[in-house]
């Protein structure tokens, strides 16, 4: 029961919020390398985003593992979708792929 | 740390993509040098047409249980032998790698 909680509360989080990173401490402190570079990506468009620390909820930590049947954080998710980890994200933004998803997410 | 798990080799990680891709090119390289930091190239055919995230997926299913209890962190480039070498299409030999993959 309390399994499908999580993931009810990530699933919440995740659709009500346009552009949300899970990630290893905060944008200001990240507290891996992996999450820090991803913040950097996002932080690079100027846009608003949600973050959430996995470091604060184990369960959380856990639960967004099997959410998105990744095994690794940072996950990146826009408007709903699991977009990708930090290779992903890395590469969309350097290709070009990333910033229009980010753009309409955020004029939304 | 975990007691009782046993660091994974990049030998062990190759083997492991190499199981599941039979065809795949597989090079990993332990970033620290402490057994829980890698980066991995793997080229496979089975990527083509595939996204990014389900390219990568199909490396962690690879890796199953080693992925959630053995690796910290798996930096993952994801290449079919087309993107790879885009310009020699059967030429794509490990050499070029190095060279080609923008790191």
């Amino acid at each position: 029961m309390a399994n499908n909680d999580v993931l009810a509360q990530i699933d919440e989080q995740v659709k009500k919020n346009k552009i949300v990173v899970y990630m290893k401490g905060t944008p200001s402190f990240p507290m891996c390398g992996f999450s820090a570079a991803t913040v950097q990506v996002l932080d690079s468009y100027n846009v608003p985003y949600e973050s959430v620390n996995v470091l604060e909820d184990p369960a959380i930590r856990e639960g967004i593992k099997r959410y998105s049947n990744w095994p690794t954080v940072p996950q990146v998710y826009i408007n709903g979708e699991f977009v990708g980890g930090c290779d992903i994200v890395r590469e969309m933004h350097a290709n070009g792929e990333l910033e229009p998803l980010i753009r309409a997410a955020a004029q939304e | 740390m975990p007691t009782g798990i046993e660091p994974i080799t990049a030998e062990e990680i190759q083997s492991l993509i190499r199981d599941a891709l039979p065809d795949a090119q597989v090079r990993v390289r332990d970033l620290t040098g402490g057994g829980d930091h890698y980066e991995a190239l793997v080229v496979s055919a089975a990527f083509a047409g595939k996204t990014k995230v389900a390219r990568h997926r199909m490396v962690y299913a690879a890796l199953q249980d080693a992925m959630v209890q053995r690796i910290h962190a798996l930096a993952l480039t994801t290449l079919t032998p087309e993107e790879l070498n885009p310009a020699e299409e059967q030429n794509s030999g490990l050499v070029n790698i190095q060279t080609r993959n923008p790191r």
